[in-house]
């Protein structure tokens, strides 16, 4: 691997001061899971590598009010996974958790890292649009808040700049009850990275959400709100017309490795199709 | 050249034994355990966390020695498959891989064992569905998943816990 030097800084405006000074020559660094396969291969060559394990603003941990649930920005996707109230209020997010690479990797792979190297393929991204995260995020002007909707530009940015860190995620919990589901299609069962990502939330108002990644630069969110997704008792043909509108906006890249253009779309129809019907069903249950 | 390279003292438990060595930044914990403690069960072979043959637990944790760097290691608690054995005498997940059949060209079973010996430490009854979980990070290209499988539900069911 080629040599970098190495900074652990113990409070997060020594952090922010850090990636201030060097800007595109730092890279912050969590679980190291996608970082350190790029510090080797030579796709990433920052000049300082950012740990922010030792900061105390940064702790992992998923914290909860009565409206809120935060996760630290640091927490494993193991820990996501396993959390009781995740599990109960934002099932898709526990599924996307524990989906992700292997065990070794979701005991060390960050949310915020998940989101932060915004691969149009993460798993995590498309149940954080269903749920209407917010990503709060430091920089040298303070701290803001980052509609997770405005946060994905393309494949590999976001909207952070060079010397911004994402703190947390928030998500509302909802006023409603909600039925949701996190599915993916890869190539073998077990370790992979998807070729589709789907997540779907529907709620007792008729509403749902679906979000779909891997098909575009971007994952992307839509909102439908005629009720007649949500419906139980809808046609498939309905449905169907709606989900070929709902998926007009994919954009599956030619050149990609893990499946064919039109292979992502004629699943991402499967999946559409499967996600809205196991939300609808799980709206259902008590 | 050499003199650009940042070191930096790190203090481990390997096994049980507080190690207490400078490692360079850029060097992964593979590297380390490997090049600088000599523990050479852990395997160098994918180097981009997919196969599992550097697998160590690390605070109780398993993860791809290959995707952590040393410095992250420092005040860490790590268990490699070195760490397993005790006076000499194979541990009973261990003498199962052997029993079942599980170990052929044995390159990827040092990271299976450790993923396996984890896996029944969190869950010390798991399904068949826990252990193919438990152990997707872990590839054997000589496809001995059945053998291993069964070592390790063997081990589980034996252990009466």
């Amino acid at each position: 691997m080629r040599a970098f030097s190495y900074e652990r800084p113990e409070t997060l405006a020594d952090a922010l001061a850090l990636l201030a000074a060097n800007g595109r020559d730092a890279r912050p660094l969590v679980g190291g899971t996608d970082l350190i396969i790029r510090l080797r291969d030579g796709t990433a060559r920052p000049r300082i590598v950012v740990d922010l394990k030792r900061i105390p603003e940064l702790r992992p941990g998923i914290e909860t009010t009565t409206d809120l649930l935060t996760i630290g920005a640091t927490t494993a996707m193991t820990d996501i996974a396993a959390h009781a109230l995740v599990r109960q209020r934002f099932l898709a997010l526990a599924e996307a958790a524990a989906v992700v690479g292997s065990v070794q990797i979701r005991n060390r792979a960050s949310l915020g890292g998940n989101i932060c190297n915004a691969s149009p393929a993460a798993d995590t991204a498309t149940p954080l649009l269903i749920y209407e995260a917010v990503v709060i995020v430091a920089g040298p002007g303070g701290t803001r808040r980052i509609p997770i909707r405005d946060f994905f530009i393309r494949s590999g940015e976001t909207a952070l700049r060079p010397e911004d860190l994402a703190l947390s995620i928030e998500l509302p919990i909802p006023g409603h009850r909600t039925g949701s589901v996190h599915l993916r299609r890869t190539r073998r069962r077990g370790h992979d990275l998807a070729s589709v990502t789907m997540s779907c939330l529907v709620d007792d108002r008729g509403i749902t959400r679906l979000a779909f990644g891997s098909v575009g630069p971007r994952p992307i969110l839509v909102e439908e709100t005629t009720g007649v997704l949500a419906d139980p008792g809808a046609t498939d043909g309905a449905k169907a017309a709606l989900l070929e509108t709902i998926f007009s906006s994919a954009t599956p890249s030619q050149g990609s490795m893990r499946a064919s253009p039109e292979y992502r779309l004629a699943m991402l129809r499967v999946l559409g199709r499967r996600a809205v019907a196991i939300a609808i069903d799980r709206l259902a249950q008590p | 050249m050499n003199d650009d390279v940042q070191r930096l003292p790190i203090s481990v438990t390997v096994n049980g034994d507080e190690r207490v060595l400078e490692v360079a930044v850029h060097h992964t914990l593979l590297d380390v355990l490997r090049d600088d403690l000599a523990l050479t069960g852990s395997k160098e072979c994918c180097l981009v966390g997919e196969c599992g043959a550097c697998t160590v637990i690390l605070d109780g944790r398993t993860v791809d020695a290959c995707l952590v760097l040393a410095v992250e290691a420092d005040g860490t608690s790590l268990t490699t498959i070195e760490g397993l054995a005790s006076e000499g005498r194979l541990s009973p997940l261990q003498a199962a891989f052997l029993d079942h059949g599980g170990v052929q060209c044995g390159f990827c079973i040092p990271g299976q064992v450790v993923s396996a010996h984890a896996l029944l430490q969190d869950n010390p009854h798991p399904t068949r569905a826990d252990v193919d979980e438990g152990i997707a990070g872990n590839l054997c290209r000589c496809g001995c998943y059945e053998q291993i499988t069964e070592a390790i539900l063997r081990t589980a069911e034996a252990s009466g816990r």
